[in-house]
C-alpha cells in the first residue's frame, strides 16, 4: 500500500509537470483526486488494510493528497502567471495616440478674472451684491455727490433713456443702494456691467465691467483701505506685488487715490504692458465722502468707510495679454478656447 | 496742461531736482505728471560761433566755405545755407555732436537724433555744421525771429564759444500734467508752482503786481453793468491806451510756445500769458469799437444770431450770456469775442475783460452753440473773482513792462459781492482717525501754511484761501494732510471690528452652476451687448404685435445698432454663432449669462425689469436632444429633480415650428428650446441647423435648491419588464411616459425608451417604440402578481391612447 501511494505520488508529480494547460492540469486533478481517481481508489481499498495499520495508512493517504494538491497549486500559479504575462505582452498600446476627450467649454476671460477677484474678497469677508444696469440718475450721480451741473456728468458720456433714467456709467450706485438699506457694518463688492458712450475700437467699448467695493463701519481708516488693497493686489498678482497710492479726485470719496501695482508682467523692470514705467494703474479708491453718507442716512460723525472701483477689463486684458477689446464681444471660439 | 519747468522755477527759485524726481514727487503729492520731454533732447556739442569769412566752394555753386570762430579756435564749415553773412553769430554743432532733427524733413524726429561728424563736402573739409531752429528740435512758433529756411542767427551780443542751447533757453523740460476737475487753481502755472513749492518745501514767490504809472481814470473810459448776475457773478474791465502792437519779448514767446500756444503779438501774447499764469481767460476789446463806452452783460434772446471773431455766424438762445455795448452784442460771454470788436493792428485803446461766469451755463452754452474754446474750457470749471482781479492787474502790469501801452487807473466792475472766505474747524484727532495716522497737529498746520490755509488760533478755524474752492469740509482737509504727509507713509492695516461672512448670494451660485454645466457640456461662455438694433425683431421674425417689440430705448445711442435694450437674449448668441460660422469654425457651442430689460410700460417712466437669461446656442454635432440634455443636466445640478415637461406649443416665431418646446417644471415655464427657424438662420447667414435654449434664471432660482437628502440604497430586488408597442405618430413620448408614470404608481422606479423606429416594417402613420420599465418596492420583494396587475393597468392605459401592444 505504501509503495502504491509512493507510486501515485511520483506519477502525479510527473503528470503535473507535463500538463501544459489549465485544462490538462484539471484532467490530472480528476485522474488522481476525482471520484474515480487513483487516490480515491486507494481510500476505497482501505478495508483491505489491517485495522491497526489503517491510521498510519490513512495519514499517508492524506499526506499524499496534500502533496498532490500543493503541486497542483504551484503548477496552476505558475501557469496563470505565464498566461497573464503573455496577455500583458499582447496588450501593449501606443500611449501617444490622441486622447479621447469630453470636449469641455471654456469660461470667458472676463469671468475667470472676475471669479478670482470675487474669491479673494469673499475670503476677506465681503458679500457679493448686484444692482440694476438701467439705473436712476439719482443713484448714478446725485447721491454720489455729482449734482446736476457737475462737469463729471459730461466727462462720463452717459447713455440716457430719459432725464431720470440712464445706463449706469459705474458700479458705484450699488454702494448707495446698499447703504440706504442701513444694515451696518458693510463689506461688499458689486461686480457688473457699465456703459459709456465710447465708439467700439481696440481699446474702447460702450459696455464694460467694474467691480465696486465698499466697507463701512466705525473706525474704518485710510490705512485700512491701503492694507486691504495691498492684500488684494498680492493675492491677485503675486506675493511680491507692490502697490502705490497716488492722490486723485473722485466726487464721492475724500481723500481719494489711484492705485498702481508693480507691473505683474515684468515685475517692475519696465515692459510694453506698463509702458516702461514698471507700474500699472488698476483702480481708483478713497474714503467715502461725508456728503454721500449723509444722503444715504448714515451719520458721518459715527461711521467712516472706504470704497474702490476696479476696471475688470483693465485686469483681464493685461493679465491675458489680449490686445483688442473687440475680441471680448466677438465670441470666436478660437479666442475663448485659449482660456 | 503743458508747462516748461523754467516757468515753474520762476516762482519757486530754489527748486532743484532732476526731471524724474520732479515727476515722481509731484505725482505723489497729487499733481499727476503724465509725461515730460527735455527740450535739449539729442542736442550735444553745440556752441555759438561767429562766421569770420565766407568763400565760394571751388566745386559747387550752391555751397559756401565758412571760417567760423568758436571761441577756442576757428574751424572750417561747408554749408548750403543761403542766409549766413560774415559777422553772423550762429549755432555750430561740433564734430561728434548731435542735433534733434533734419532741416528738410517734416516727419517725426529720429529717436536718437542725428550725429554730426567732420567730413568733406565735394572735396573740401568741413568740421561741423551750422544749424537751423528745426535742427535744434524747436520751431519758428517758439522762435519767430528764426529765418524760414536757413541758419538761426543769434543777436549781436551773443557770446562766441558759449553753449548755444543754454543761450536759446532750451536747457529746459516741458511737463504735461493731468489736473483733476476739482483743482481749478492748478489749471495755471501759479497753481502748479504753489503745489511744487509745497511738495519740495521751498519758498513760493508769485509775481508782485505793481503798476508804476497809471494815467487817467477808468470812469472816463468805460462803465460796466451786469444785468444777469446769476450767470456773471463778477465782471472786471481795465483799459490801456496808446497801444503799440509789436512782437512780445522772446522769454514770453518761448514760455507760451512751450505751453503749446503760438506767439502772435504783444497784446494777444499778454492775454494768453496771463491765462496760463493765472488760469483766468481774458478778452481784449478794441475800446473804440465799444459803442457808448459801456459794457452790458445780459442774456441773448431766442433766435438771435451773432458773428464770432472766427467769422462764423452763431445761433443764440435766451440762456446764452452775451457781452454787449450800448448798442449791440460784442461777444459771447466766456466762449468767443465778436467779429465786430476784435483787435486789429491799428488798435489804440484796449479794454481787458476778466470775468467770472457760471461754469455750468458756459458748458451748456458752448455745447448748444457747438463752439468749445480754450476759454470756455476754463470757465466751465468755475473760476474765482479775486483771481480774476489779480489777472487783469497782471495784464496791465505786463503792458507797462513790455512798453506796449499806458495803463488807465482803476477797474470798472459789477457783479455780486465777493463771497467771504470759507472757514473750517481744525480737528487734528479726527483727521488722524480717518487716516489711521498719528500726525502731530503742528505738522498738519505746517502743511496748511504751505498751502496758504491760515489757522486762527483763537477760533480754532482754518481760513481757506479763495483759490481753493475745492476745500469744503473736514475730509478735504484730511486729504491735504495725507498727500503732503505722503500717501506712502500712511500705515497699511486691515479693517478691525465685527467679523463678516463673505458669501456669494444664491442667485450667483446658481449662475455659477449654469456656467459649470454648460462648460462640461462643451459650451464656451460668450459675452454679448445689452443694447442692440430694433431690426433684431424682424430678423427673429417677431410678429408686429409682439410685446417683446416694446423695449427701453436709449435717447442718445451710438447708432441704431446700439439703440434699444434687448428684450430677448437670442440675438447675441445667434450673432456670435454667425461670426463663428463665417470664420468656418466647426461644431460651435456657446452660452451666455446676461440680462434682458423688460419695460413696465413705454415710454419708460420707471426702471425696467432686468431678468438674467441663460442662453445656449450651437451648431455642428448634436441635435435637439443634445440641447435638451444640457437643460436637464443643469436642472438636476441645481436640485430640480422632478419630472421636466416639454410643451411643443411654444409658439416661438424664430424657431422651427415642429422642433420647439416650452420647458415646464411643476407648472412653471422655465424657458424654451428648439431648432432655429431656417428663415431666421438665413437672416443671420448661418447655413446649417442651429439649436438654442433659453432659461429664465429668476424662475430657476425660485425652484432651485442645494439641499440634498439621502434616500437610502434599495434593499429589495428590482423587476424589469419591456413594453414594445406600435404608436400613432402624433402620440408623443412624453404622453406615453406620463401614462406609464400615472398607471405604474408607487412601485414604478423608472421607465426608459430604448428603441424607436419608423420605416419599412411599420405601417404608415405609426412608429415602433420600446420601453424598459423597472419596478421595485421599498419594503418587500415584488411578486409576479404585483407586477402583472400593474402591467395590465399600464397596457390598458396605453391602448386607450390608440397604441397597439406587441406581446
Amino acid at each position: 500500500m505504501k509503495e502504491r501511494l509512493q507510486q501515485i505520488r511520483e506519477e502525479a508529480r510527473k503528470q503535473i509537470g507535463e500538463a501544459g494547460t489549465l485544462d490538462a492540469l484539471n484532467d490530472v486533478r480528476v485522474s488522481f483526486l476525482g471520484k474515480k481517481g487513483a487516490l480515491t481508489a486507494v481510500l476505497k481499498s482501505m478495508k483491505e488494510v489491517a485495522a491497526e495499520e489503517r491510521p498510519r495508512i490513512g495519514q499517508l493517504v492524506n499526506e499524499t493528497r496534500e502533496e498532490i494538491e500543493r503541486l497542483m497549486e504551484d503548477a496552476k500559479g505558475k501557469m496563470e502567471q505565464a498566461l497573464r504575462e503573455k496577455r500583458l505582452k499582447a496588450e501593449v498600446i501606443d500611449v501617444t495616440l490622441p486622447a479621447k476627450k469630453n470636449q469641455l467649454g471654456h469660461r470667458h476671460p472676463n469671468t475667470i478674472a472676475l471669479e478670482e477677484i470675487e474669491r479673494i474678497f469673499i475670503g476677506m469677508g465681503y458679500e457679493v451684491v448686484e444692482g440694476p444696469e438701467v439705473e436712476k440718475d439719482y443713484y448714478n450721480f446725485e447721491a454720489l455727490n455729482i449734482p446736476a451741473d457737475h462737469p463729471a456728468k459730461d466727462e462720463q458720456d452717459t447713455f440716457y433713456v430719459n432725464g431720470d433714467i440712464l445706463l449706469r456709467t459705474q458700479t458705484s450706485p450699488v454702494q448707495v443702494r446698499v447703504m440706504e438699506q442701513g444694515k451696518l457694518p458693510i463689506r461688499m463688492i458689486a461686480p457688473g456691467r457699465v456703459f459709456r458712450a465710447d465708439e467700439v475700437d481696440a481699446t474702447h467699448s460702450p459696455s464694460f465691467h467694474q467691480i465696486e467695493g465698499l466697507v463701512v463701519d466705525k473706525n474704518i481708516t485710510f490705512s485700512d483701505l491701503k492694507g486691504t488693497l495691498a492684500q488684494f493686489a498680492k493675492e491677485l498678482f503675486g506675493e511680491e506685488t507692490k502697490v502705490k497710492f497716488r492722490p486723485h479726485h473722485f466726487p464721492f470719496t475724500e481723500p481719494s487715490a489711484e492705485v498702481d501695482v508693480s507691473c505683474f508682467k515684468c515685475k517692475g523692470s519696465g515692459c510694453r504692458f506698463c509702458k516702461g514705467s514698471g507700474w500699472i494703474e488698476i483702480l481708483g479708491c478713497g474714503m467715502v465722502h461725508p456728503h454721500v453718507f449723509e444722503m444715504c442716512g448714515i451719520d458721518p460723525n459715527e461711521y467712516t468707510g472706504f470704497a474702490f472701483g476696479i476696471g475688470l477689463e483693465r485686469i483681464s486684458l493685461l493679465k491675458y495679454e489680449i490686445d483688442d477689446m473687440r475680441l471680448l464681444y466677438e465670441n470666436d471660439v478660437r479666442f475663448l478656447q485659449q482660456f | 496742461m503743458n508747462t516748461a519747468l523754467s516757468w515753474i522755477k520762476a516762482y519757486v527759485p530754489e527748486l532743484s531736482c532732476t526731471d524724474q524726481e520732479y515727476c515722481d514727487a509731484m505725482t505723489l503729492s497729487g499733481t499727476k505728471v503724465e509725461g515730460y520731454e527735455r527740450m535739449d533732447k539729442n542736442l550735444e556739442k553745440i556752441v555759438i560761433g561767429r562766421v569770420e569769412k565766407i568763400e565760394k566752394h571751388p566745386d559747387a555753386d550752391k555751397l559756401i566755405v565758412c571760417q567760423v570762430d568758436i571761441g577756442s579756435e576757428v574751424i572750417q564749415i561747408v554749408t548750403g545755407a543761403p542766409n549766413v553773412r560774415e559777422g553772423d553769430k550762429v549755432p555750430v554743432v561740433l564734430d561728434g555732436g548731435r542735433v534733434a532733427g533734419s532741416a528738410h524733413s517734416s516727419g517725426p524726429r529720429p529717436e536718437n537724433g542725428i550725429e554730426i561728424k567732420a567730413g568733406t563736402l565735394r572735396g573740401v573739409p568741413s568740421n561741423g555744421m551750422m544749424c537751423s531752429i528745426e535742427e535744434l528740435g524747436a520751431s519758428r512758433d517758439m522762435y519767430p525771429e528764426a529765418p524760414e529756411n536757413g541758419i538761426y542767427i543769434f543777436p549781436e551780443d551773443a557770446q562766441v564759444g558759449a553753449d548755444a542751447i543754454e543761450a536759446l533757453g532750451l536747457r529746459d523740460t516741458v511737463f504735461e500734467y493731468e489736473i483733476t476737475s476739482n483743482r481749478v487753481d492748478c489749471y495755471s502755472v501759479l497753481g502748479i508752482a504753489r503745489e511744487a513749492a509745497a511738495t519740495f518745501d521751498k519758498p513760493f514767490t508769485p509775481p508782485v503786481i505793481e503798476i508804476q504809472k497809471e494815467k487817467g481814470r477808468i470812469e472816463d473810459y468805460v462803465s460796466v453793468e451786469v444785468q444777469d448776475k446769476d450767470l456773471c457773478p463778477r465782471y472786471l474791465g481795465r483799459v490801456c491806451t496808446n497801444i503799440k502792437i509789436a512782437p512780445s519779448p522772446q522769454w514770453m514767446q518761448r514760455r507760451l510756445a512751450a505751453s503749446g500756444i503760438r506767439p502772435i503779438n504783444n497784446l494777444v501774447d499778454i492775454t494768453n500769458y496771463v491765462m496760463e499764469e493765472y488760469g483766468q481767460p481774458m478778452h481784449a476789446f478794441d475800446l473804440d469799437t465799444v459803442a457808448g463806452h459801456k459794457i452790458i452783460v445780459r442774456r441773448a434772446k431766442d433766435g438771435d444770431t451773432f458773428q464770432t471773431l472766427d467769422g462764423q455766424i452763431r445761433r443764440l438762445d435766451k440762456d446764452v450770456l452775451m457781452i454787449c455795448d450800448a448798442e449791440k452784442e460784442i461777444g459771447i460771454a466766456g466762449i468767443m469775442g465778436g467779429e465786430n470788436s476784435k483787435i486789429t493792428d491799428n488798435v489804440k485803446t484796449v479794454l481787458f475783460e476778466a470775468a467770472i461766469f457760471n461754469g455750468a451755463n458756459i458748458r451748456k452754452s458752448a455745447k448748444r452753440i457747438g463752439l468749445r474754446t480754450e476759454a470756455s474750457g476754463k470757465f466751465e470749471k468755475g473760476l474765482e473773482a479775486r483771481n480774476a482781479e489779480a489777472a487783469v492787474n497782471r495784464a496791465c502790469q505786463l503792458i507797462e513792462m513790455l512798453g506796449c501801452g499806458e495803463v488807465v487807473g482803476g477797474i470798472a466792475q459789477d457783479g455780486l459781492p465777493l463771497s467771504p472766505l470759507r472757514e473750517i474747524a481744525f480737528e487734528p484727532e479726527r483727521i488722524n482717525r480717518l487716516l489711521g495716522t498719528k500726525i502731530p497737529a503742528e505738522d498738519m498746520l505746517k502743511i496748511f501754511e504751505k498751502l496758504e490755509i491760515v489757522y486762527q488760533k483763537e477760533s480754532g478755524l482754518l481760513v481757506i484761501p479763495a483759490f481753493r474752492q475745492d476745500l469744503a469740509g473736514f475730509a478735504d482737509l484730511a486729504e491735504e494732510v495725507a498727500r503732503f504727509y505722503g500717501y506712502d507713509k500712511i500705515p497699511t492695516t486691515l479693517p478691525s471690528g465685527e467679523a463678516t461672512t463673505g458669501r456669494l448670494p444664491f442667485k450667483l451660485r446658481i449662475e455659477e452652476k449654469a456656467k459649470d454645466i454648460a462648460e462640461y457640456c462643451g459650451f464656451s461662455q460668450g459675452m454679448c451687448y445689452s443694447f442692440e438694433s430694433p431690426k433684431v425683431f424682424d430678423k427673429l421674425l417677431l410678429p408686429p404685435e409682439s410685446p417683446l417689440r416694446s423695449a427701453v430705448t436709449i435717447s442718445n445711442p451710438l447708432g441704431e445698432d446700439f439703440s434699444i435694450m434687448r428684450t430677448l437674449s437670442l440675438n447675441g448668441i445667434l450673432s456670435s454663432l454667425a461670426t463663428n460660422y463665417n470664420r468656418r469654425n466647426k461644431n460651435v457651442r456657446l452660452y451666455e449669462l446676461g440680462n434682458i430689460y423688460l419695460p413696465h410700460q413705454t415710454p419708460v417712466t420707471e426702471l425696467p425689469e432686468e431678468r438674467m437669461q441663460f442662453t445656449l446656442g450651437m451648431y455642428g454635432e448634436g441635435d435637439f436632444y443634445t440641447m435638451k440634455g444640457v437643460v436637464e443636466e443643469f436642472l438636476t445640478s441645481v436640485g430640480m429633480r422632478e419630472r421636466v415637461e416639454y410643451d411643443p406649443e411654444a409658439q416661438k416665431s424664430y424657431l422651427h415650428p415642429g422642433r420647439q418646446a416650452l420647458i415646464r417644471y411643476q407648472g412653471e415655464t422655465l424657458g424654451y428650446l428648439g431648432e432655429l427657424h431656417p428663415q431666421a438662420a438665413d437672416n443671420y447667414g448661418i447655413g446649417t441647423r442651429v439649436y438654442v435654449a433659453v432659461l429664465d434664471m429668476p424662475k430657476i432660482t425660485a425652484s432651485a435648491t442645494f439641499e440634498r437628502t439621502y434616500a437610502g440604497l434599495a434593499k429589495y430586488p428590482a423587476v424589469n419588464r419591456d413594453i414594445s408597442m406600435v404608436v400613432p405618430k402624433a402620440v408623443m413620448a412624453g404622453q406615453i411616459e406620463a401614462m406609464i408614470a400615472q398607471r405604474g404608481g408607487r412601485i414604478l422606479e423608472s421607465c426608459k425608451l430604448f428603441d424607436i423606429y419608423e420605416g419599412e416594417q411599420i405601417r404608415e402613420g405609426f412608429k415602433s417604440m420600446a420601453y424598459s420599465v423597472v419596478f421595485r418596492a421599498e419594503d418587500r420583494t415584488l411578486e409576479d402578481a404585483d407586477i402583472s396587475a400593474v402591467m395590465k393597468k399600464i397596457w390598458n392605459g396605453l391602448e386607450s391612447m390608440g397604441i397597439e401592444l406587441r406581446q
